[in-house]
């Protein structure tokens, strides 16, 4: 991919082109699939970093829903609230608040230009 | 046995006190009640109440199961009919015979019938039990006008009663002005005033000679000054008389114009007889109050304790809300001490009348008149009763703030001061109570009993509470999250005031951080409920929950349920079809609801855009089942088939829910309409219910089914449609503007000081002077309503949303369905791992 040269990935990540720009909803979440994997992106104009990417799996309602939850913070951590059963997640680490040993899987993602770019 | 015999006559609401108090005290008694009444004891005051919907049953202070529960032995409907004193025994009329220790005269009082030729007619009834209500009732019904004779406190209490049955109603007062007992001269004209501008005619002065068969009603009344007054029914409330005759026949002392002489240890003229409340004469006065009737109860309880104790006397002191109006009452209001200083404010704009009087040398307040603001009663009473010196301008105390008014907080008031003074319960009691681990406003009630008498102390309590729950580090936090310090209430206010539009400017003027999932929804309905605009509009997105976002309820594996509009319940053959067609062209499991409409589940996010597009295109909306806002209007099926039906009440069901389809509220909405009294729609259990009577339709709300139950109130009767769908306006509209977050309406009319009254009068009689306001708002909303389906069905930009996946067409390979009774339902956990296995 021509874009690959300013990226600081670690060498055993591979970036895959997943999306553009436009397929993303400020201030909330969609869905991709990246291989066999259902990954929830949320884009946060404004925030630094903008673009976070966790697995979409709700560890505890057991269903692929997280990508369509409410985005906030809660004491300072950006979270993603399930729309099942109101747990948070952290955007950043993936730590359940609710629950200290659930944890959901979170993806190096990044913007090149209008491309969506995670790491797989 | 040595157990003392404490035998009780009567069973009021003193009569109830004496005993409850009596069992608190632990002593080794038997206790015997007997009273005359077929039922236990029941909340007098508050009677007027029944005919504003409250049911006689929860007037009850007392129960059998109650008194059974305590070991009393307690005897309904068998009056006592003497005292034997001789053998220390009592005989009912039924002429059964019950031996006593000591006994407890609590008999009571009558009310007065002044001895005017006709007051024996079969339509002149007096007031004071339930049955009486019930003969009231019962006349009132094909009456059109009542005169209520007496204008005191009980009389007016009376008159709102035939108010509230429909009746134009009169009040017919023998002394110049309305309650010259607890009002002065000023006072009086002003509550007459406020009296008059409610539709109540007030004749003063008037001596009635004759009671005639009239001509245009049953009745006539003829008054000294040759004047006369028709009506279809009278209610004599003119005073009480102490029923002092079983002590009179027994040789015990009674005064002249009646009562049973007590001393101050409320003992009769027999030292193992005592009366208290309303039948006793103490220092020449007959206390017809509730409170003083409490503490001789409680003086008698005390010795029979073996302590000492003396009635001294009471507190007459009252603040009370009658027909609407507030009246307080304190002390001395006469001035009638020497030297005392009296200080007036009168305001006849505003229809209010204060006047204080003071010591001569203005340091102590000696009494207090309110009329029709009554927000200082609790400071002054506080002055009073603690004998508080005054501040030094008096006057500030009565005229109204200009900046901020000296009020006395509850943190200024000495531990002795009285809080509650029906149940005595001072600053000490409820301070103790909080020590003792009371941790809320209804913990301390249920401890000291505080507030639970006439309730005119329950703000003054709450806020003793608030503070010292605060003082102790509890705090009372009502902030809605950790973005927002403040309530939905507020919330609402803030951006209704500020016409704020969307969530990032919510946040930047009253708010700290990001929001969250509960904040975004919250402030997302109270846009929505403002200036109701679609819900997927670009600033809204990313505040709603799925269910709103997406227009449909998901479901446990994510996948979604679609529930059409289908109003009352009613459904065409046609439509019915549709709904079968989509359902068996998607796969989708069908269920009817209990909102009288059909669920369609199993849909994946992106099936919904179709889904819903040919149920648009049929004519169906959406049902907002996913939504904080109004869902159904169930209804029976009415008089259009049903032989008992009074109104067509399926009409009535399409209309409300047609009006009220979409309105965004702090939770969710339901209704029901019932074509009669069998009430097949169970209208009662809803947040607004409508059943038909002969002559209209009676409105009840704030019921609601679910994990918390609750009967609603009935608020209204006999309304025609215009009438009943305004006060569903205004009631709603209400709610919405100060209900919390994911407040139920009943939650919420419990929350609200005053509850359903209060209610009333704000709805009803427009209180706050903001019905047209309510109703301006509300015919917004009806107007701007659109189906949310449709709009989005025609917006590509937002059908972009409703992809599974950004990148791919797939489906969501965690959704898998099973077959169950011919239907798909989501597999289980253990089912996916069997299906796995197999294959694999």
């Amino acid at each position: 991919m021509s874009g690959d040269d300013n990226m600081k990935a670690a060498p055993d990540y591979e970036w895959q082109s997943i999306c553009t720009r436009e397929d993303l909803v400020p201030g909330s979440g969609v869905c991709a699939l990246v291989g066999t994997e259902q990954v929830a992106l949320f884009y946060l104009p404004g925030e630094q970093p903008q673009l976070y990417a966790v697995s979409n799996r709700d560890p505890i309602g057991h269903a692929n829903v997280l990508s369509r939850g409410v985005l906030g913070d809660i004491d300072g951590r950006l979270v993603v609230a399930s729309p099942l059963y109101k747990q948070h997640f952290d955007l950043l680490t993936g730590d359940c608040l609710e629950q200290q040993d659930l944890q959901v899987g979170v993806y190096d993602v990044r913007l090149d230009g209008d491309t969506v770019l995670v790491a797989v | 046995m040595s157990e003392r015999k404490i035998l009780v006559v009567g069973n009021g609401m003193v009569g109830h006190h004496f005993v409850e108090s009596l069992v608190n005290a632990r002593l080794n008694v038997s206790i015997t009640v007997i009273g005359e009444e077929p039922r236990p004891a029941y909340d007098r005051v508050h009677l007027s109440d029944v005919f504003a919907g409250r049911e006689p049953g929860e007037l009850a202070m007392a129960t059998r199961e109650i008194y059974r529960d305590w070991g009393v032995d307690a005897h309904f409907g068998d009056p006592v009919s003497r005292i034997e004193r001789d053998r220390k025994e009592v005989v009912t009329g039924k002429g059964r015979r019950f031996k006593y220790d000591k006994l407890i005269l609590a008999t009571g009082s009558y009310p007065f019938v002044p001895p005017v030729p006709g007051a024996d007619h079969t339509r002149c009834l007096t007031y004071r039990t339930i049955d009486d209500l019930g003969q009231i009732r019962a006349k009132a019904k094909g009456s059109r006008v009542g005169v209520v004779v007496g204008g005191g406190l009980l009389g007016l209490e009376c008159a709102n009663a035939l108010r509230n049955l429909g009746l134009e109603t009169h009040v017919v007062e023998f002394a110049p002005g309305l309650m010259s007992v607890q009002l002065d001269e000023g006072g009086s004209r002003m509550l007459r005033h406020k009296v008059e501008a409610l539709g109540v005619q007030v004749h003063t002065g008037k001596n009635t000679q004759n009671i005639d068969e009239g001509n245009a009603h049953a009745l006539k009344m003829v008054f000294a000054d040759g004047e006369n007054l028709e009506t279809d029914l009278i209610v004599f409330s003119a005073g009480i008389r102490p029923r002092d005759n079983l002590a009179r026949e027994t040789d015990l002392a009674v005064g002249k114009r009646g009562g049973i002489v007590i001393d101050y240890k409320c003992k009769t003229t027999d030292t193992d007889i005592f009366a208290i409340g309303e039948c006793a004469l103490f220092g020449g006065r007959i206390y017809g109050l509730v409170a003083p009737g409490y503490r001789m109860a409680e003086v008698v309880v005390k010795q029979l304790a073996g302590e000492e104790a003396q009635f001294q006397g009471a507190d007459m002191s009252t603040k009370l809300k009658l027909l609407g109006v507030d009246v307080g009452s304190i002390g001395d209001f006469h001035g009638s001490a020497e030297g005392s200083m009296s200080f007036i404010f009168s305001d006849e704009r505003e229809a209010c009348y204060k006047r204080i009087v003071t010591s001569a040398d203005g340091k102590l307040l000696l009494g207090a008149v309110l009329v029709g603001d009554c927000d200082g009663y609790d400071t002054l009473w506080q002055y009073y009763l603690n004998e508080i010196q005054l501040p030094l301008d008096v006057q500030c105390l009565i005229v109204p703030a200009t900046e901020e008014a000296p009020l006395l907080g509850v943190g200024a008031l000495p531990a002795t001061a009285t809080i509650c003074s029906c149940h005595n319960v001072t600053k000490g009691d409820v301070v103790a109570s909080v020590e003792c681990g009371c941790c809320s406003l209804a913990e301390v009630k249920g401890k000291t009993k505080a507030s639970t008498g006439c309730g005119g102390c329950s703000a003054m309590l709450k806020k003793l509470v608030d503070e010292e729950l605060i003082v102790r580090g509890v705090t009372v936090d009502n902030s809605i999250c950790e973005h927002f310090s403040h309530t939905r209430q507020e919330l609402y206010h803030l951006a209704r005031v500020g016409e704020i539009k969307n969530f990032d400017d919510m946040l930047a003027y009253h708010g700290r951080g990001r929001g969250c999932d509960i904040c975004k929804p919250a402030v997302a309905s109270i846009m929505a409920s403002l200036w109701n605009e679609h819900i997927l509009e670009h600033k809204h997105v990313g505040l709603q929950d799925t269910n709103d976002t997406f227009m449909a309820n998901m479901q446990k594996d994510g996948t979604y349920s679609v529930v059409p509009r289908v109003a009352g319940g009613e459904i065409t053959a046609e439509k019915l079809i549709v709904l079968g067609s989509v359902a068996q062209k998607y796969g989708l499991y069908t269920k009817i609801t209990g909102g009288q409409r059909i669920d369609l589940f199993g849909a994946s996010l992106n099936q919904l855009p179709a889904i819903w597009r040919e149920l648009v295109e049929a004519g169906f909306e959406t049902g907002h089942a996913y939504g904080k806002s109004l869902r159904t209007v169930k209804s029976c099926v009415g008089s259009s088939w049903c032989r008992y039906g009074v109104q067509d009440s399926v009409g009535m069901a399409i209309l409300l829910e047609n009006r009220y389809k979409g309105l965004r509220s702090p939770h969710k909405l339901k209704s029901a309409v019932s074509g009669c009294t069998r009430e097949c729609a169970e209208a009662q259990s809803k947040d607004f219910g409508v059943i038909a009577t002969e002559n209209g339709w009676n409105l009840f709300v704030c019921g609601n089914g679910g994990m918390r139950p609750r009967h609603a109130d009935l608020f209204a009767t006999d309304l025609d449609d215009a009438t009943l769908i305004r006060y569903i306006d205004r009631f709603l509209m209400f709610y919405i503007r100060t209900a919390d977050h994911l407040q139920r309406t009943s939650v919420w009319m419990d929350s609200l000081d005053g509850g359903v009254a209060y209610l009333r009068e704000v709805v009803i009689e427009d209180s706050l002077g903001i019905a047209a306001e309510l109703e301006k708002q509300m015919s917004h909303i009806v107007q701007t309503y659109a189906c949310e389906w449709k709009a989005t069905l025609a917006d590509p930009l937002k059908l972009n949303r409703f992809r599974q996946f950004v990148n791919s067409g797939e489906a969501d390979s965690g959704v898998v369905f099973v077959k169950e009774r011919e239907q798909i339902r989501p597999v289980r956990p253990e089912e996916r791992l069997r299906l796995v296995a197999v294959t694999e």
